[in-house]
């Protein structure tokens, strides 16, 4: 028995490497531009640490930047583990945002314990069908989702934006909705930091997530396609109703990420909020390497960057945008899997020479 | 005048032409690289970085012809390093894609406050001159359809080039280099990109706005599909989704209707409507996104 377990974790040692590796080059690679652009990165790093970790405060805040990330991570992950890559989750975070935005303001007198689950569930609803959208579009007449999805981000940024201009805003100089009403915000649980029960509510998810692909046969049918859809097809498994609900799946996750955002942060849709929560779902789901638990790790550092990036920013002039190139860079190591194997090879391979 | 003609000028023609302009360039350097085997969902990504260094160097030089060519070597290199990541390392070629296009949007955003000490938009530079309405690129785009056009079909190259794509082991068996014709393709998708990106920002501003893509990478790279991986079709496609463009324009100027929002999302739209009722006509070369190696 020992042994199996030392076998799991040798394993999940592994599994974990070339992520961590892939991490620690993209911070290398940080360095490097900001030496190339004359910054001092040492000054840059500490102060990114300091503001992401330094105080509970600063802690909390990096939690709730990582909250929409475990869900937006989540729903890349979901559609890619039916073998389907949904770039277009920041649209339907957009639009679950805007559905979690008018359910929480204009649904009145209902008490929290209804009306938030209400706003959730409209989100994730509203988000859903949209992600089913190019999964249908998909299944039935073979179009990539790949493109589908990004025009509707295109078509989503848009629609809210029309929305959020036209149809529900508030008065005030920054196009945004009214104030979401008592009963519809998310409880925040720590002082001076906006950090809220939305962090349970992803965690439930995570696990919700990882208990519905590996332990149920909806799950299992959704992998079967992922791995071969040709063979899960001959196995009797209906591949266009499954790519359909992965695709509604992972969408609605993306809605409840708009809908933590709107429930618990910022409380009201402001024009602009995300600052691409969907996109870095990517990075998450694809440096977590789509599984539940590697997506808890990932989004929390992806946090941390972002958060961290802001305290940087102010005290060495690092722009912020340095925290997109690092995960940019990171994309690129865990997608390069082989180059990083490199690494690991050379490594060995002097082991042995010894 | 009734409303047709208040719609249907010369105006609008020249609009359409505009606007198709770097959709064309993009879309058949997409073209070069989709041809050989290698989606790419990275013209968005290349484009900001060609619209982007062609402001800087427009800056530093004073030379907006300089501009674009840095413009065309920028986007080559970026090329490069995509083809690396995707051929040598074989990496996914979707996943290769949007790590390019993440890094497009940090890194140009991350030197515009470095070199510009501003965020958001650099100052006005140089732009290209304007030759009878037009910036020269839109002359070049003529150019450009044809040759390429004669190229894929008619030169040795291109002949390869298509087979990279469609069967690289016979070509590997016929003693060409997939692998070489590979990575050629990619790097010219870059070059042909980044030139479309400064033709966004010094061939029709002056100056370059953080995320001013704004899609139409993506919109190329449809047009490459609608369009079947050919230069005639990206042409005839582009044309289409600039004129929808124009006709969105031409709508808000005469102030008929459509918020702006609604006319933003026109190309979109029309987009995924095209490949839709097209898309099951058109058939991709069948090697696409698969990583070639050597036995």
């Amino acid at each position: 028995m020992t042994n199996t377990r030392k076998g799991k974790c040798a394993k999940y040692f592994e599994v974990a490497l070339y992520p961590v590796i892939a991490t620690c080059l993209a911070l290398l690679v940080g360095v490097i531009i900001m030496l190339v652009t004359g910054h001092n990165p040492v000054d840059a790093y500490l102060a990114l640490f300091e503001g992401a970790f330094g105080s509970s405060v600063a802690i909390a805040e990096t939690l709730s930047r990582s909250t929409p990330l475990f869900l937006t991570g989540l729903a890349v992950a979901f559609a890619f583990k039916c073998g389907l890559f949904n770039i277009g989750v920041e649209g339907q975070l957009h639009v679950g945002a805007m559905a979690a935005a008018v359910v929480g303001c204009y649904l009145t007198g209902l008490p929290a314990i209804a009306h938030i689950p209400l706003t959730l569930l409209a989100a994730a609803v509203v988000a859903g069908i949209w992600a089913g959208v190019p999964g249908y579009l998909k299944a039935r007449f073979r179009t990539h989702e790949v493109i589908n999805t990004i025009m509707m981000n295109h078509i989503a940024i848009a629609l809210v934006s029309y929305l959020v201009v036209h149809v529900f805003r508030a008065p005030g100089v920054i196009p945004r909705t009214s104030t979401i009403l008592p009963s519809a915000q998310l409880y925040r649980f720590i002082e001076f930091s906006r950090l809220n029960i939305g962090l349970f509510m992803a965690m439930i998810a995570l696990y919700l997530i990882y208990y519905l692909l590996w332990k149920t046969n909806v799950g299992y049918e959704i992998r079967a396609v992922g791995h071969n859809d040709k063979a899960a097809e001959c196995a009797g498994i209906n591949v266009k109703r499954n790519i359909v609900m992965a695709m509604v799946i992972s969408g609605m996750l993306g809605g409840l990420a708009g809908a933590e955002r709107i429930m618990g942060l910022h409380l009201s849709f402001i024009q602009g909020f995300s600052p691409g929560y969907g996109f870095e779902g990517i990075a998450v789901a694809l440096l977590g390497r789509n599984h539940p638990l590697g997506i808890l790790f990932s989004a929390i550092l992806f946090g941390a960057l972002a958060n961290g990036g802001f305290r940087m920013s102010m005290a060495t002039a690092v722009p912020t945008d340095l925290a997109t190139v690092i995960q940019a860079v990171v994309v690129f190591f865990v997608a390069a899997e082989q180059l990083a194997k490199l690494f690991i090879k050379r490594r060995k391979k002097g082991r042995l020479a010894e | 005048m009734n409303l047709i003609e208040r719609i249907f000028d010369v105006t609008i023609v020249m609009v359409t032409i505009r606007m198709a302009t770097p959709l064309i360039i993009a879309g058949i350097g997409g073209m070069f690289s989709e041809r050989s085997g290698v989606i790419n969902i990275a013209l968005e990504g290349k484009m900001l970085f060609g619209a982007f260094s062609s402001v800087a160097i427009s800056y530093y030089t004073g030379n907006p012809w300089l501009g674009a060519a840095g413009a065309i070597l920028i986007g080559g290199l970026i090329g490069f390093l995509h083809a690396v990541v995707s051929i040598k390392f074989n990496a996914n070629q979707v996943v290769s894609g949007v790590a390019i296009n993440i890094l497009a949007i940090g890194l140009t955003a991350f030197l515009l406050e470095t070199f510009f000490h501003v965020s958001g938009t650099t100052p006005t530079v140089a732009k290209l001159p304007v030759w009878g309405g037009f910036s020269p690129i839109v002359y070049f785009v003529a150019v450009l359809v044809v040759f390429s056009h004669i190229t894929l079909f008619y030169t040795p190259f291109g002949l390869r080039l298509i087979a990279a794509g469609e069967h690289p082991k016979a070509l590997e068996t016929a003693g060409v280099n997939v692998i070489k014709i590979r990575y050629l393709g990619v790097i010219i998708s870059g070059c042909l990109a980044g030139l479309a990106g400064a033709q966004l920002s010094i061939g029709t501003m002056s100056l370059f706005v953080e995320g001013m893509t704004a899609g139409r990478g993506f919109i190329a790279l449809a047009a490459l599909i609608f369009g079947k991986w050919t230069p005639l079709g990206i042409l005839g496609s582009c044309l289409l989704f600039g004129f929808t463009d124009a006709l969105g324009m031409r709508l808000a100027g005469l102030g008929i209707g459509l918020p702006t929002q609604f006319i933003q999302m026109l190309p979109f739209v029309v987009t995924m409507i095209a490949l839709v009722s097209f898309v099951g006509r058109a058939r991709p070369p069948k090697a696409i996104g698969m990583s070639y190696q050597k036995e």
